[in-house]
């Protein structure tokens, strides 16, 4: 508990003067989700039933691949962000919570540079 | 790691009973926590039958009455007893509330009583508001300016720029909102909670203040400001009926519009 002050603890280690760009970015992910998301949903229910060549050819197409690594990226930054408030909310242990963001951030971009990359193998052939 | 349980000492017991009179037509049953430091025991949860016909309507009226017949050594805060003060601030039948504005009748059956929800307890329903009264410090809720007043007027508004503020100036600071907010129950030791950052708008919004900036600024941080993920516990339970959270909305707008 310590002999510090209340108002001492409040104003801590001051404002980070950060977080803006945190709480805008969420909001920018999640309008560019909608239009993302009702593609996908509407292109595997219009793919039901496709050989497999069918598939092939729709992600390699222009209008498969690009959507396609769009909505990788807008969804795992989408997700990134709400993992990492989740984090600061729950994990109290300092030292834990510092890992699990490194962790968080290092698997959002490896998990994007698989996707796009595997979205990109597609597109330009082997 | 947040908690979800009560550490051992926390946990409430059954305490005593205090029955009605004999021959009461209508009778009130309190159910009321129950907690002091001295003697060492866990806190527990005390039953109180009063006769609602000899009890004036509100919960503090049952409480100042059960505090007066019955047992002096409960203790609450009160003072107003009108909704204007803001002191008689507990949990009643689930929600945070003032006591003074809560019917009995509201409550269908027992009436649980127990103080504002996640504050260490200094004894029965009065709680410990250092750190949020600190956290109201904080803030400068006090007009800022670098203008020197007109020396013969006060500063003006206009009608618009006085609108601004209704729905924020009625705050009375009860608390009610801060301690319904389970992000200020894991965080409320760096997130300001919903009613210091509705006092905070209030003087953001102010025409007459010149440190809009500077306050933005000292907002401007994941824990103070931002811990806010609209769960809109504090506009549900306001006993004022005001809405914190389309205060704290706002200041996130501001944040965005000055970039």
């Amino acid at each position: 508990m310590g002999m510090r002050t209340a108002i001492g603890r409040v104003r801590g280690l001051g404002s980070a003067k950060t977080g803006a760009e945190h709480w805008w970015m969420q909001r920018v992910t999640s309008v560019a989700l909608i239009p993302l998301t009702l593609w996908f949903t509407a292109s595997l229910v219009s793919l039901a039933g496709a050989d497999f060549e069918t598939a092939y050819l729709w992600v390699a197409s222009p209008a498969g691949a690009v959507p396609m690594i769009l909505l990788l990226v807008a969804g795992l930054w989408h997700g990134k962000l709400g993992l990492q408030v989740v984090i600061e909310d729950y994990i109290h242990a300092e030292g834990l919570k510092v890992a699990l963001l490194m962790l968080l951030t290092l698997a959002t971009v490896a998990l994007g540079a698989a996707g796009v990359f595997a979205v990109s193998k597609i597109s330009f052939g082997e | 790691m947040a908690e979800f349980t009560l550490p051992a000492n926390s946990k409430v017991t059954e305490g005593k009973t205090h029955k009605a009179p004999a021959g009461t037509k209508r009778v009130a049953t309190f159910r009321i926590y129950r907690w002091e430091s001295e003697s060492g025991a866990n806190p527990r949860l005390d039953t109180f039958e009063i006769d609602r016909d000899q009890c004036a309507p509100m919960v503090l009226d049952a409480l100042i009455k059960i505090k007066t017949e019955i047992d002096t050594t409960l203790a609450f805060r009160r003072s107003c007893r009108e909704g204007i003060c803001g002191s008689c601030s507990m949990n009643i039948d689930g929600t945070n509330t003032l006591a003074c504005l809560k019917p009995i009748d509201d409550v269908k059956g027992t009436v649980d009583v127990y103080p504002l929800p996640h504050l260490p307890v200094v004894k029965d329903l009065v709680p410990d508001l250092s750190v949020p009264y600190a956290q109201y410090t904080s803030i400068k809720p006090w007009l800022q300016t670098e203008s020197a007043p007109p020396p013969d007027a006060e500063r003006l508004q206009s009608p618009e720029e006085r609108a601004r503020l209704d729905g924020l100036w009625e705050c009375v600071l009860c608390f009610c909102c801060t301690t319904s907010c389970p992000s200020y129950w894991w965080n409320g030791d760096r997130y300001l909670g919903p009613a210091i950052l509705l006092q905070a708008y209030r003087w953001i919004a102010d025409s007459r203040d010149e440190a809009t900036g500077e306050r933005l600024d000292a907002l401007e941080d994941p824990f103070r400001l931002y811990r806010c993920h609209t769960i809109m516990n504090c506009t549900r339970t306001c006993p004022k009926s005001l809405n914190p959270a389309k205060a704290i909305a706002e200041i996130k707008k501001l944040m965005v519009a000055r970039r």
